[in-house]
């Protein structure tokens, strides 16, 4: 409980009309959607901080969802938006990017959309390392749709699919992320806010495909049914058992809800991106009647 | 408008009609490419990646069909005119963002180079059974654009007007040719740049406030705007109302899936392109489309030259259908149809549809795999 009040004394009231966010977000579209005690709306909220901190030119900056609840987050952001369809996001970031390459993409989604029906699409993208950015909200379930099992879904945990509990092995999306090439890899939760919108900067002012995966309450879908039905609860209880590793392994990010959950930034290192290497490879070829491609 | 001379490879070639569709893309001003390779649709891809770095294009060979056919919506919002290519299998992957693509009324170019079904079917030899695929193969109730070449240069000459339709519409255009068409080689002219027609695309000139994304006039397109702009737009596949945002009640889903079927179907007329011979005097009339054409105008010739009043109507657009002429040529001195094609009788079900009992009308049905002989259509005759 003493953790609880800790969170009540630090909270800020602040009325719409002053918030500093406000022009990030299509305020004509609020109310959200969003539970109570659902993480989302937090790392939105560090995300258009970090855009402000990272000063990109929002005219610039593309958002783009797939399905599922973490999937409305391009709907809110007052940015040029895309929708996609379930899984997509990452494709039709593909397609923005590299048709105008001035554009800063970011894909925001959720785990079963970016990992489940969406997995091909990740490796592919990570492997090119397109310069887009991933951001997935990991509530370890499909909220919108009932509270299935996903990919992320740790085993054991109660789901409307695995009514005895999970019995899959599970993703460990950092290790994923890295193997595949990504240049920047982190963890937070929407607990960690200061970290993740750091991290969110960081990411943000590098080139290449980068990803965060953010822990997030699930309330709703996946507390009722597992005994953690407060999402601020949820959110303790991620700040008790994740430790902040300097340096820690992408392969150390496993998700054990009974163990330490290891926090940090595993991965932030360079490679040539997609578009830099097609460049080079056909100005090697071609020579001068070669224009580079996106680049002024 | 007429076509940006950096693409256009003006001149007198011999190309099959997987490379002619490859220049007709480029001509067309299409700079943006996602696709995954498959036969017999291969070729176009290959020769755009081999053309596409020195004309200002980018090409992406896509981990799958399904990434692909939305890759090509995210480049056409991003301002590049798009457009995939595939097969038979490959369409099928597709279905979902022809749905999205109709949905958010994104102007981009699916070629479908036809090959036996259904499944893996026959990957190297032709069909012409993607036809009601092509029209309904989405989910829910939407309008498309789909033509069919029957020669090299046409695969050229229809490309060329797929993107115009495409961008004059904001509608997925299907070009459909079948794997003769796309494989065969023959004589294509590609003209001067300036004499190939380009339709703009319309873009807005209000400015970010003014601007609603869906808003239309009595020309029910909405006037587009590009990533980058400063404009914000948001779209998505649900339903949505003319801000783009998301809508879900009934009369928002009757007023946009209304219109986004009305602006094709009420313009059918301006959409619809059919070559007809001997129609005048005709009391029997053949109907067909693709390489199947060129068989069936072989059997007409055969039947005109034994006297027998037979017409002959070559669909260039299948889709919208060229309802009209048949109504009229059924409701007059036309006693018989006869439609053949490569499947089992996909495009003679429209045309009994149309033609509702006022004529006889015969299908020619062929399973795929080669092309009928011209004797099993004049048989019919």
């Amino acid at each position: 409980m003493g953790k609880t009040d800790t969170l009540n004394k630090t909270a800020e009231v602040r009325t719409p009309a002053e918030n500093p966010v406000d022009k990030y977000l299509r305020m004509d579209r609020m109310p959200h959607i969003w539970c109570p005690g659902c993480g989302i709306g937090s790392t939105v909220n560090c995300f258009v901080r970090a855009v402000e901190d990272a000063m990109i030119d929002i005219k610039k900056l593309a958002i783009v969802s797939g399905i599922g609840c973490t999937g409305r987050v391009a709907g809110y952001m007052n940015l040029d938006s895309f929708h996609t369809t379930h899984g997509r996001a990452i494709p039709m970031a593909t397609g923005v990017k590299l048709a105008n390459p001035e554009m800063n993409v970011v894909v925001y989604s959720g785990d079963g959309d970016l990992f489940a029906i969406g997995g091909n699409h990740f490796i592919h993208a990570a492997r090119r390392n397109l310069d887009i950015k991933i951001i997935c909200v990991n509530n370890f379930t499909y909220g919108m749709t009932g509270g299935q099992v996903t990919p992320t879904t740790p085993q054991g945990i109660i789901a409307s699919t695995m009514p005895y509990g999970n019995f899959e092995h599970t993703f460990n999306l950092p290790f994923l992320a890295e193997s595949c090439g990504a240049v920047y890899v982190a963890r937070w939760t929407a607990a960690h806010v200061k970290q993740l919108t750091k991290s969110m900067k960081e990411m943000m002012s590098k080139k290449g495909f980068g990803f965060i995966e953010i822990f997030s309450p699930c309330p709703t879908l996946f507390g009722r049914r597992n005994k953690i039905a407060d999402g601020l609860e949820h959110m303790i209880q991620f700040k008790d058992k994740c430790k902040i590793k300097k340096g820690a392994s992408a392969k150390e990010a496993t998700f054990d809800p009974d163990n330490e959950i290891v926090l940090g930034t595993f991965v932030n290192t360079e490679r040539k991106t997609f578009m830099e290497s097609m460049n080079d490879r056909y100005e090697k070829v071609f020579g001068p009647k070669y224009v580079r491609y996106g680049e002024e | 408008m007429k076509a940006d001379k950096e693409g256009v490879l003006t001149g007198n070639h011999f190309l099959d009609g997987d490379h002619a569709c490859c220049e007709g893309a480029i001509a067309a001003g299409c700079r943006f490419v996602a696709g995954y390779p498959i036969t017999p649709s291969t070729e176009v891809v290959e020769r755009i990646a081999s053309r596409f770095p020195l004309v200002g294009g980018i090409f992406i060979q896509m981990e799958d069909e399904i990434a692909s056919s939305i890759a090509i919506c995210g480049g056409s919002w991003a301002g590049k005119k798009s457009m995939t290519v595939t097969s038979g299998p490959g369409l099928s992957l597709m279905m979902e963002h022809i749905g999205y693509a109709a949905m958010t009324e994104t102007p981009c170019v699916f070629v479908d180079v036809q090959r036996g079904g259904p499944s893996t079917g026959l990957p190297t030899m032709p069909a012409q059974a993607d036809i009601m695929q092509a029209r309904w193969g989405s989910h829910g109730d939407y309008e498309i654009i789909a033509l069919a070449p029957n020669s090299c240069q046409e695969a050229f000459d229809l490309t060329v007007h797929a993107f115009n339709l495409s961008e004059k519409y904001r509608v997925p255009v299907l070009f459909m040719l079948d794997e003769c068409v796309g494989h065969m080689t023959e004589k294509v002219v590609i003209p001067e740049a300036d004499e190939i027609e380009i339709e703009p695309r319309k873009m807005t000139n209000k400015k970010p406030g003014e601007y609603l994304l869906y808003e239309t006039d009595d020309s029910m397109v909405p006037e587009m705007v590009h990533a980058g702009e400063g404009y914000n737009f948001h779209i998505t596949g649900l339903t949505h109302d003319e801000r783009g945002y998301p809508n879900l009640t009934v009369d928002t889903q009757a007023k946009l899936v209304r219109r986004l079927c009305d602006k094709i179907n009420k313009n059918a007329d301006d959409i619809i392109m059919y070559e007809d011979f001997h129609l005048d005097d005709a009391d029997t009339v053949v109907i067909a489309f693709g390489i199947t054409s060129r068989i069936a105008q072989h059997a007409v010739n055969m039947a005109r030259d034994e006297g027998k009043k037979v017409g002959f109507i070559r669909l260039q657009v299948i889709w919208p259908f060229p309802e009209q002429i048949i109504r009229e040529l059924a409701g007059g001195n036309v006693k018989k149809f006869v439609v053949p094609e490569l499947n089992l009788g996909q495009l003679v079900l429209e045309v009994e549809r149309v033609v509702a009992g006022q004529a006889e009308v015969v299908s020619v049905p062929h399973a795929g795999g080669t092309v009928h002989n011209p004797e099993d259509i004049y048989e019919k005759l």
